[in-house]
C-alpha cells in the first residue's frame, strides 16, 4: 500500500506531462508556441490575487495573534469535553477553515507532542487530510474572477468544513478508538 | 458576509488585544500577514506560469474536450447550467481529478482557469454564479484520495504505518463532500423558488 502511494504520487505529474505533449504533437499544435502562449495567463492571474490574497491574510493575522481565538477555544472546551470530544484538536478545527498554514503547524506540533500513532496524532492527521482552508479557496478562486458579491458560497463551505471535522472524529473513534 | 467576516476578525482582533494590552503582536501581526499575502501570490507565479501553458497545449490538442466528454454525466449533475461542450467543463473535471490526486499544485491554475470560463457565461459578472459557487464548494470540501502532505509529516516523526490514515481520511473527506454537494443542491433550489 506504501509504495503504491508513493509510486503515483511519484509518477502522477511526470506521466500528465508525457500525455500532454504526446497530444500535442499526434494533433500538430506547436507545442513550445502553446505553451508560452498560454503560460502568458499565469503572471497576471497571481498579480490580480495579490490585493484580496494580503486583504485576507492582514486579517486572519491580527485575528490570531490578538489571542481571540484562544479565548474562544476557552470558552468551548467545556462543552467539548462534555460531548467527550478531546480538547487538544479544537484548535486545528477552528483554524482549519481560515488558515492553512496554521493549521499545518497544529497538526506538526500534534503529532510532535503525542506522536504519529497516538489517537489525536491519527485524528489531526485525518482532520488535515480531509478539509482545506475555505477562506483561502473562496479569496484565491473569487479573487482572480473579480467576483465580490460571493452568494451562499461561505455558507456552504463552512458547514462543509464542520462536517468534516465532525466526521473526522467520529471516523476516527470508531477506527482506532 | 465576506465583509463582515473580514471586518469582524480584525476589530475583534485589535479589541482583544487591546484588553489584554497585547497591542505590540497587533502590529508585528498586520505586516507580517501583508508580506505571507504576497510571498503566496509570488510562489503561485511559477505554479500558475506553468500548468497554464501545459493546460493549453491539452486544450488546443482536444484533450480537455475529450476528458470533458468521459466524465460528462458527473458534470452535468453537479453544473447542470453549464453546456456540457463549453471549455469551463474540462477545466472543472481537471480540477477535480487534480484534487483527487492531491495534486494541490496542479489543481489550483485548473480550478482558476475554470473560474474564468465560469465567469465568460456569468449574466452578472460581479456576483458569484451557482456553478462557480459549486466548484468552491467542491474545492474547499476537497475530495483527497492521497494526503500527501500529511503522509510526509507522518513519516517525519517515524510513524509505524504512515499511511494507515488515507482510510480514514477518504471517509472523512467523502463525508465533508456529500455535505457540500448536498447544501449547495439545497441552496440553488432555495434561491430559484423564493427569492
Amino acid at each position: 500500500m506504501y509504495n503504491m502511494v508513493t509510486t503515483i504520487s511519484l509518477w502522477a505529474i511526470p506521466a500528465i506531462i508525457v500525455l500532454i505533449l504526446l497530444a500535442g504533437a499526434v494533433n500538430r499544435v506547436p507545442v513550445y508556441e502553446t505553451f508560452v502562449e498560454g503560460a502568458k495567463d499565469g503572471f497576471d492571474t497571481a498579480i490580480k490575487i495579490i490585493p484580496h490574497l494580503v486583504g485576507m491574510m492582514v486579517a486572519v493575522s491580527i485575528f490570531r495573534a490578538s489571542g481571540a481565538l484562544d479565548y474562544i477555544i476557552k470558552a468551548i472546551s467545556p462543552i467539548l469535553t462534555a460531548l467527550q470530544i478531546p480538547a487538544e484538536i479544537v484548535p486545528l478545527a477552528l483554524i482549519r477553515p481560515i488558515s492553512g498554514t496554521g493549521a499545518l503547524a497544529i497538526t506538526t506540533n500534534i503529532i510532535e507532542n503525542f506522536g504519529p500513532d497516538s489517537f489525536l496524532g491519527r485524528l489531526a492527521s485525518t482532520m488535515q487530510g480531509s478539509t482545506d482552508t475555505t477562506l483561502y479557496v473562496m479569496t484565491v478562486y473569487f479573487g482572480a474572477v473579480g467576483i465580490r458579491k460571493v452568494g451562499y458560497a461561505l455558507k456552504v463551505g463552512l458547514w462543509a468544513d464542520i462536517a468534516g471535522a465532525v466526521a473526522a472524529i467520529v471516523i476516527v473513534t470508531l477506527v482506532f478508538g | 458576509m465576506v465583509n463582515v467576516i473580514w471586518m469582524g476578525l480584525i476589530l475583534i482582533g485589535i479589541l482583544v488585544a487591546a484588553i489584554t494590552g497585547n497591542m505590540e503582536a497587533i502590529n508585528e501581526a498586520a505586516f507580517e500577514g501583508a508580506k505571507v499575502g504576497v510571498t503566496i501570490c509570488f510562489g503561485l507565479i511559477s505554479v500558475l506560469v506553468f500548468w497554464l501553458g501545459m493546460m493549453k497545449i491539452a486544450e488546443e490538442a482536444g484533450l480537455l474536450r475529450l476528458f470533458a466528454r468521459a466524465l460528462g454525466p458527473v458534470g452535468r449533475f453537479l453544473f447542470p447550467d453549464v453546456p456540457k461542450d463549453s471549455p469551463a467543463m474540462g477545466y472543472i473535471l481537471s480540477n477535480m481529478s487534480a484534487n483527487l490526486f492531491g495534486l494541490g499544485n496542479a489543481a489550483t491554475p485548473m480550478g482558476i482557469k475554470a473560474m474564468e470560463e465560469l465567469q465568460k457565461i456569468n449574466p452578472n459578472k460581479d456576483q458569484a454564479s451557482p456553478a462557480m459557487i459549486t466548484l468552491l464548494a467542491l474545492n474547499t470540501s476537497s475530495i483527497t484520495l492521497i494526503p500527501t502532505t500529511i503522509i510526509a509529516i507522518r513519516m517525519n516523526y517515524e510513524s509505524a504505518n504512515p499511511v494507515e490514515i488515507v482510510g480514514t481520511t477518504i471517509l472523512a473527506t467523502m463525508c465533508s463532500t456529500v455535505v457540500a454537494i448536498l447544501l449547495d443542491k439545497w441552496f440553488r433550489y432555495r434561491n430559484r423558488h423564493h427569492i
